[in-house]
């Protein structure tokens, strides 16, 4: 087990460099001149247009520019933001915890009405809940992200009221951030409210988020299901006399599982790509939206670095599913 | 925890929501050129030795009680206000009054690269100070006492007034400055403001909300309201269903597909006012047939700006007849504009021994306030220009591009672009953009007339406001004879917000300002 982590982290370097060179020459071949951007429209004379482009480093040759940006990597020097003038590395953390918070509700929220609804579907194959649950799950799969979630706010909250339009909680409640999670903060603040308050901000945005991971692993339950119940085995608890909630629920649902948790590795990427949506809708102050704003402000520093950063968690996260695919599946370590 | 950090009652504290329309890119106001960032910062925190009296362009004293302009012009010495308090927070506490320091560190560090607060955060550039052209027309800052400053000018200039009525020229605390530099820990400065403005900064959560208290001690007495929040939402139709839902006062930029509909709505106000700005289609005026005002002309009578009107701004602007807008002052008026006539046109272009015209124009890929959307905009005219014969190719580029070819005094083609006032002083747009000086530059039609550019330069010089006034709407006069652009629009700003709202006024440099704004119980 361990040479097998060993191999999988071997390859995550060669991975991260390549993000590296992408994240830097992606940023480069955007159109639009940091310089003019950054300065503003009004005018700029030649003189001080050619000073500022020598104090950023940009009139050096570009292979000069990615061999220093790799060294300040290296030593955790993530570069300064353009525009706010602040680390990246501290924009980045003070944004984070709000992108996790929201991304793991959206994975609970589609894991749990996700995996019974592909489990369902797939022992009533070919009924009308079967086709019903994979009709909706075909639609939530390709709904439009910025009209479903403008769509749940003009009824939830403009209608019918029941949900707060957008932000995180309350601005009644006012409380310093300990860790960043606004349900955690707003418990520990001990005011009255406030927790509520966390969570029903939460609700919109989550199913938002939520619904396009939570059709993928509908469909992806359901075809593993039907895989695992048509083998040898699942055939045979089922003449030892099993009862049919036991053979799905026990014997293959475990089985089942190994291709829905890899799905759920890749949907990491998913969320986080989902995120810029969804906070931008909701005014979610996450990192989707940091990154969005950053691009129309052609912050370097903050877009290439801030692309590294959510590559490397995406990264993380896939290890960490091959980890646990191979604690689960001992034939994938020992091959 | 600390009072500020109890729920807020609203029957204890009076706080008004505002839902911004982004995350301010600082706090230290001089270092930036948006809006945005100005009403987080400027609008809020700090105070100028003029202000603008919100509403109006008009300058009125602010930290300055009063000015003095010498009789050459090149001497303006400001009387300061007595017993200005700072703001006193959580994390300073003053220990003195405004004085002439701050006054002399707040303008020192713009203008002066040897100053250690020049460069205190990567890549200040000052650019709204080095834009207004400040580093040539200030020689020199001096301190005469305490409370008397007086600043030195390289040539007589107007307008300098209304300058120091802009953003970048917020005075900050020297006192506060001076205790970031001993602590090593400038960039504060940058994140957690200090000024004598009505609100004092709380806190900033990133991208969320910004929290404002009253200032207790305000020179000018303490705000009707208690707590300002600035509830950051991005995007125009979340804004305007917060609005609606009651969780915020105040919304700014509704889409203009939304504005019937919060006019409709019973619970809402909504203001509205022409902005200061204006959209134009500057000819080369240094190319042929464009260099004779009377093709220029014809050309701008086979515009049908009604129809630009409905179609690019939604009925969200006005047809512009004049370089600068009507609530500009010195706005003539008694102008009449080019009334739409396509045969009369075609007509004047024939007898120039103009046919078979192909021209460009130039469509900007952004949208702006005076230019929601310069494509179409382009393309009715590319309609409109068919109808006198004239052929139509339609170009853009990325915007930083596009604003550096548009400079090109070989030019080819018609560019579309507009402008906003900075402080409100006619000087900025006429002599900005159809000045001699700006040709090759901020002067998008190359256009260098004589008697207009040594009407506009006299005007700038001299201090009798009736007088400018006149000069001004002369100007105006020849503008519109030698047609060097046509002048298409101005945005209508739309404003809508709670009706409990009072006291809320529409700032024609399209700032948004709470003094004096209170909520009706």
């Amino acid at each position: 087990m361990f040479a097998f982590f060993l191999k999988r982290l071997g390859l995550l370097i060669p991975t991260f460099l390549g993000i590296t060179i992408i994240a830097f020459g992606f940023v480069r071949v955007l159109p639009g001149d940091p310089v003019l951007l950054m300065a503003g429209e009004r005018g700029l004379t030649q003189e001080r247009y050619d000073a500022l482009l020598k104090q950023f480093g940009y009139d050096r040759p570009i292979w000069e520019q990615y061999f220093e940006y790799l060294g300040n990597l290296l030593s955790g020097d993530f570069g300064n933001s353009l525009v706010t003038k602040q680390p990246v590395l501290e924009e980045f953390f003070a944004r984070f915890p709000a992108t996790v918070e929201l991304s793991l509700c959206a994975i609970i929220l589609a894991l749990s009405i996700g995996i019974p609804a592909g489990i369902i579907a797939a022992s009533k194959r070919g009924s009308f809940l079967d086709q019903t649950i994979m009709g909706t799950a075909l639609i939530g799969y390709s709904m439009p992200i910025f009209w479903w979630g403008l769509l749940l706010i003009i009824v939830f909250s403009g209608t019918l009221g029941w949900t707060p339009v957008s932000g995180r909680i309350s601005l009644l409640y006012y409380f310093p951030d300990v860790t960043g999670f606004m349900l955690i903060d707003s418990f520990i603040s001990g005011q009255k409210g406030a927790f509520t308050s966390a969570i029903r901000h939460l609700i919109l945005p989550s199913i938002v988020l939520a619904t396009i991971p939570l059709a993928v692993i509908a469909r992806q339950t359901r075809s593993a299901m039907l895989e695992v119940l048509g083998e040898d085995y699942v055939r045979t608890a089922k003449a030892k006399g099993l009862s049919g909630r036991r053979v799905v629920g026990v014997h293959a649902l475990r089985n089942a599982m190994i291709p829905v948790i890899t799905v759920i590795g890749l949907m990491v990427g998913t969320l986080l790509a989902g995120a810029i949506l969804t906070e931008t809708i909701f005014s979610w102050p996450g990192i989707g939206k940091w990154m969005v704003d950053s691009i129309f402000r052609r912050d370097y520093p903050v877009v290439q670095s801030g692309l590294l950063l959510i590559a490397a968690i995406v990264m993380v996260v896939n290890l960490l599913v091959d980890l646990t695919y191979g604690l689960i599946n001992p034939r994938i370590r020992h091959n | 925890m600390s009072t500020a950090m109890m729920p807020v009652n609203a029957s204890q504290a009076k706080t008004l929501v505002y839902c911004s329309e982004g995350s301010p890119e600082g706090f230290d106001t001089a270092l930036y050129t948006a809006g945005t960032t100005f009403d987080a910062s400027s609008k809020t925190v700090y105070n100028r030795l003029v202000e603008f009296e919100i509403g109006t362009t008009k300058v009125n004293p602010g930290l300055a009680e009063s000015w003095e302009v010498s009789s050459d012009g090149l001497e303006i010495t400001f009387k300061l206000r007595s017993g200005v308090k700072f703001h006193s927070t959580d994390f300073f506490t003053p220990t003195r009054d405004f004085n002439a320091d701050d006054v002399l560190f707040s303008f020192d560090r713009q203008r002066d690269e040897a100053n250690p607060w020049n460069s205190y955060v990567e890549g200040a550039s000052w650019e709204y100070f080095n834009s207004m052209d400040m580093p040539a027309l200030i020689k020199d800052i001096v301190k005469v006492n305490d409370l008397t400053v007086k600043f030195m000018l390289n040539r007589p200039e107007t307008p300098i007034i209304a300058n120091m009525a802009m953003d970048f020229a917020s005075i900050v605390s020297k006192e506060y400055a001076d205790k970031l530099e001993a602590a090593g820990t400038q960039g504060l400065l940058n994140q957690q403001p200090i000024g004598t403005g009505p609100f004092q900064f709380v806190a900033y959560q990133k991208d969320a909300v910004i929290r404002y208290k009253a200032h207790p001690n305000h020179w000018a007495g303490k705000q009707p309201i208690d707590d300002l929040v600035f509830a950051i939402t991005t995007d125009n139709s979340v804004r305007t269903q917060k609005l609606k839902a009651g969780e915020c006062h105040v919304a700014p930029y509704p889409n203009p597909a939304d504005i019937a509909g919060l006019k409709a709505d019973d619970t809402l106000n909504m203001l509205e006012q022409e902005g200061l700005n204006v959209g134009y289609l500057a000819y080369n005026t240094k190319v042929a047939p464009y260099d004779n005002p009377k093709v220029r002309k014809a050309l701008n009578m086979a515009i049908n700006k009604q129809a630009i009107l409905d179609a690019v701004f939604d009925g969200a602007g006005k047809a512009a007849k004049n370089p600068i807008p009507p609530t500009m002052w010195s706005y003539n008026n008694a102008i009449k504009d080019d009334a739409y006539d396509p045969d009369a046109a075609k007509a004047m272009l024939e007898a120039e021994g103009v046919s078979g015209l192909k021209m460009k124009i130039w469509a900007m890929p952004v949208a702006r306030p005076y230019n929601p959307n310069a494509r179409r905009m382009a393309e009715v005219m590319q309609a409109d220009f068919a109808k006198i014969g004239v052929e139509v190719e339609i170009v853009s580029y990325e915007w930083g591009e596009y604003l550096k070819l548009s400079k090109a005094e070989d030019r080819d083609g018609a560019v579309l672009l507009g402008w906003t006032g900075d402080n409100g002083d006619p000087d900025n747009f006429l002599a900005v953009l159809l000045g001699c000086s700006g040709v090759g530059g901020s002067n998008r039609a190359q256009w260098c007339h004589q008697p207009f550019d040594d009407l506009i330069i006299k005007a700038k010089q001299e201090p009798d406001q009736a007088k400018r006034t006149a000069m001004y709407e002369e100007a105006q006069v020849i503008f519109k004879e030698q047609a060097p652009w046509a002048t298409v629009a101005h945005s209508v700003v739309f404003m809508p917000m709670s009706k409990k709202v009072t006291g809320y006024k529409i700032d024609p440099l399209g700032g948004h300002w709470f003094t004096g704004v209170d909520l009706a119980e």
